[in-house]
């Protein structure tokens, strides 16, 4: 894609080439009325643009992390909230955001991978199962608070599992499925078909064979979906409050029926509060939920590139 | 395995696979066209025919792989010693674990040498004496040699050629008493191609097999029926001897003679 | 009677084949969550909802223009609402369309293959930058700077939302921009410079033509995610429903009152609570409409270049 006459293969006009110019027909010479100016006017333009997200990113980065730095300490890492905002931490925050990412990836990866097994291994086109399709890309547009209304309704209410966070894991499980299942789907279509043709050669049966060769090889795809869905659940607030999470926990978690808190929320209860001391715990707050959510990814890259390797081999 | 007497080159052999009337369609595309053949059994039966003939799509409903294909229809019959493949009752599971297949492209699994065998055996319920079934197929497979020392890396660091005699191993290791391969040296330089050849050469007396090829030496070669295909209609099958120097038909003629098109 | 024998050899085990039934009966359920998931959402939607429109008639509910459920005398005129979600969502749009699409034309046509390999994951990054920290920014970062230009900007105001919900969703306009460009086929770009085409008239006068549905798509798409955004409006454009054109203005959108309700200090049972059921319907039944035009768009678009 490059073509004859971009921007690139246009080389800034310099006097010393002023006399080959001059021996060049009239036709060929390069045209003066200001169509370079315009070229490269809207390249630039173009580029300004892009690349102003790059410095939206690090003004957000260096506002937060001015704020909240001053504050983060082992302290704050380790401590209940508390009406003093010199003694207040995140703890139960940590704590309830890791119980609750348990409990989801529990509930989301054997339903979300079986579901992509049977949609691309097992279902035959018929119409049920284009709707199942349809239906599931719809779903990954459904806004997520819409979910936390699903789970206030069915989970809170109707399954009387109050704010426990069971009933947050579970309505974060139904939000995140559709992700999880689209990019399971797409790993196991990455599969190629050969393997599946050897096998069922040998005699296998469907399930042998998907169970034996294809998830082995989807693997890493399928991990790499799972782990960028968890990182969506792990920033996810608006859900969790329509459940009615919102309320003021000091404690962890012992067990799935009881309240929790989540670092997104904490940061919601912080910045909300009027008080300016809050505001930069709420910083400090962003900075240690960007940093574990720089992580997960960083392990999801980490997965491509060492399984890319592998099956290079 | 092989119980039935010797017979002569000319005679007719016993049929262990007998294809009646058979017409595949993808669509309403006929891809196969009334196919009657019977295939005898422990020879080397050929399938010849320019590209898009059908020689595929024949082969694969000989151990049912076309199954998996959407949209594919068939009419007919294809019989395994007097039993119908297609019939209800049959389980194609089953049907490809006595008749196994080798594809154009060489496609072990992405695991270890040894394991590529051994899961074939594994999910067939055989779990005795693995090692030395192992060793038996890789024997007989002409592979055993290059790769004992090796038989726990991975299958995908052979050669083209290597990877192929696996594939063909994967498939012994089954004890099946057919034997379909699909072009199985087309994807292969001219040494294992010569390779694979000589495998067929022992293969011979155990194995029924059927070869589809594009390469009229080695169908001329290798094997002892040969059969024609053109546009989906069987247009000649005989002992290759015969369709290869008095070929009955014209258009056999042409082919074999490179006269085609 | 050897055909019997061989007959016999061809059965099915059956215990292969009970077990292979169970197994696909059990991920044919997998899939079906995902359908048991839409019909929950629609059922508790309107089985709930229904509580609502027993005591406020549908009418009353979509022409009112005054939204006070927890005031008396009461009203329940959602057009507030929406005002304030429209309001936030043309201001996203504003920022985040023309961007999205300038930055779509530059990673496809004109940034080379290792500009695009910084330029991606930056933009992934963008995108997966939790909303509840936008919304710190844009009450902490962008309030205080439109204060300092706009004097007259309220503490809380759908500007602030609206430029941190069009940073938001500009990385998806981009991402689907860029995909829609590359779909072009090579050979119309090739075509036109023949004639003489310089790139930018390339660009404009045949690539984003030839992608223009697919652009369309990602601007529906990116409304619809405007349209369900929550945390950022919650914390930087206020609580204050009314029917306001003034960006500068605390407003409230449809998916801040629902926030608001569930915050705890309205009784459940109550009309005033209901009121979060009906909201949430009109919001999915707004964005699942969108989500549905897009896909159709994407689908024609697709079809056209395969
Ligand atoms: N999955 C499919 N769907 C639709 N049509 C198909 C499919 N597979 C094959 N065909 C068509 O059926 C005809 C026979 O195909 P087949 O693969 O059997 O030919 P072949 O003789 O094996 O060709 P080649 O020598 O090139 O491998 C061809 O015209 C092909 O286009
Ligand atoms: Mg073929």
């Amino acid at each position: 894609m490059s073509p004859p006459n971009g921007p690139h293969a246009n080389a800034p006009d310099r006097p010393s080439s002023q006399r080959r110019r001059d021996a060049l027909p009239r036709l060929l010479r390069r045209r003066g009325d200001g169509q370079l100016w315009r070229e490269r006017l809207f390249h630039l333009f173009c580029a300004a643009v892009a690349w102003s997200g790059l410095v939206i990113l690090v003004v957000l980065l260096f506002h937060v992390t001015r704020v909240g730095w001053p504050v983060l300490s082992w302290k704050f890492l380790t401590s209940p909230p508390s009406r003093f905002p010199h003694r207040a931490g995140i703890y139960p925050a940590l704590m309830g955001t890791l119980w609750l990412i348990g409990l989801t990836t529990l509930f989301t990866v054997p339903v979300g991978v079986g579901a992509a097994i049977y949609l691309e291994e097992f279902a035959t086109p018929s119409r049920w199962n284009r709707f199942i399709e349809l239906n599931i890309a719809n779903l990954a547009g459904v806004p997520s608070i819409i979910y936390g209304v699903l789970g206030l309704g069915v989970f809170v209410r109707w399954m009387h599992l109050g704010r426990s966070v069971l009933a947050g894991a579970l309505t974060m499980s139904l939000l995140i499925l559709p992700v999880v299942i689209i990019a399971a789907r797409e790993a196991i279509r990455a599969v190629p078909d050969s393997i599946r043709q050897g096998a069922f050669a040998l005699g296998a049966t469907r399930w042998q064979a998907v169970r034996d060769h294809v998830l082995p090889s989807a693997l890493p795809g399928i991990l790499t979906g799972i782990i960028l869905s968890i990182a969506r659940a792990i920033g996810e607030t608006a859900p969790l409050i329509t459940i009615g999470a919102l309320t003021y926990v000091v404690f962890v978690p012992e067990s799935p029926l009881d309240r929790f808190t989540v670092l997104p929320i904490q940061i919601y209860n912080w910045a909300s509060d009027s008080r300016r001391p809050f505001h930069d715990l709420a910083g400090a707050a962003i900075v240690v939920l960007l940093a574990v959510l720089l992580t997960v990814n960083a392990v999801a890259v980490w997965i491509r590139h060492r399984f890319e390797k592998y099956r290079m081999r | 395995m092989n119980q039935s007497p010797p017979v002569e080159k000319d005679a007719p052999a016993v049929p262990v696979l007998q294809v009646q009337e058979l017409t595949i369609r993808y669509g309403d595309k006929v891809a196969v066209d009334r196919v009657s053949l019977d295939i005898p059994e422990t020879k080397i039966t050929a399938i010849i025919g320019p590209s898009g003939c059908g020689k595929s799509t024949l082969l694969r409903a000989l151990n049912r792989m076309n199954d998996y294909i959407e949209g594919l229809t068939m009419q007919g019959r294809v019989l395994y010693r007097g039993v119908d493949l297609y019939a209800k009752d049959v389980d194609p599971v089953q049907v490809r674990r006595r008749i196994g297949m080798v594809f154009q492209k060489p496609n072990p699994f992405p695991k270890s040498i040894y394991k590529n065998i051994a899961w074939g055996l594994a999910i067939n319920g055989i779990r005795d004496g693995v090692p030395q079934r192992v060793e038996r197929a890789l024997q007989q497979a002409a592979l055993w040699d290059e790769v004992k020392d090796r038989l726990h890396d991975s299958a995908l660091a052979l050669s083209g050629g290597q990877q192929q005699r696996l594939c063909i191993a994967r498939a012994l290791a089954l004890e099946p008493e057919v034997l379909l391969m699909d072009e199985p040296c087309s994807a292969l330089d001219p040494i294992s191609t010569a390779r694979i050849e000589d495998l067929l050469f022992q293969l011979r007396d155990t194995y029924t097999i059927v070869i589809v090829t594009h390469n009229m030496q080695q169908a001329a070669r290798v094997s002892d029926y040969t059969a024609f295909l053109d546009g989906g209609h069987l247009v000649e099958f005989g002992p290759t001897e015969q369709v290869f120097t008095r070929p009955k038909e014209k258009r056999t003629e042409d082919y074999v003679t490179g006269r085609f098109g | 009677m050897r055909s019997s024998q061989q007959q016999a050899l061809f059965r099915p085990r059956r215990s292969q084949q009970w077990r292979e039934g169970a197994i696909r009966a059990l991920l044919a359920l997998c899939a079906a969550v995902s359908v048991v998931t839409t019909v929950a959402i629609v059922v508790v939607l309107l089985w709930e909802s229904a509580l609502f429109f027993r005591e406020v008639s549908p009418w009353e509910f979509l022409t009112g223009t005054r939204w006070a459920p927890k005031f008396q005398p009461q009203s329940f005129g959602v057009l507030p609402l929406v005002c304030g979600t429209l309001l936030v969502v043309v201001g996203s749009a504003l920022v985040a369309l023309p961007a999205g699409l300038i930055t779509g034309i530059y990673l496809s046509e004109y940034a080379r293959p290792r500009t695009r390999a910084v330029l991606k994951p930056i933009l992934e990054i963008l995108a997966g930058i939790p909303t509840v920290v936008y919304g710190y920014f844009a009450l902490y970062f962008i309030t205080p700077g439109l204060m300092a230009v706009f004097p007259g900007t309220e503490r809380f105001n759908a500007a602030s939302a609206a430029i941190a919900v069009g940073v938001m969703i500009l990385p998806m306009v981009a991402s689907i921009c860029d995909d829609a460009f590359q779909a072009v086929p090579d050979s119309l770009r090739q075509g036109a410079y023949a004639l003489g085409a310089r790139r930018r008239q390339v660009v404009l006068r045949v690539v984003l033509p030839a992608a223009l549905s697919g652009v369309i798509a990602s601007y529906v798409l990116a409304l619809s995610r405007a349209v369900g955004e929550t945390m950022i409006v919650t914390l930087a454009a206020g609580a204050n429903p009314q029917l306001t054109l003034n960006p500068l203005e605390a407003i409230q959108t449809m998916t801040a009152y629902i926030v608001q309700v569930s915050l705890g200090d309205t009784p459940a049972g109550t009309v005033e609570y209901h009121t979060l059921y009906a909201v949430g319907l009109l919001l999915f039944l707004i964005t699942f409409s969108l989500n549905v035009v897009a896909q159709r768009i994407l689908r024609r678009f697709r079809e056209e270049y395969e």
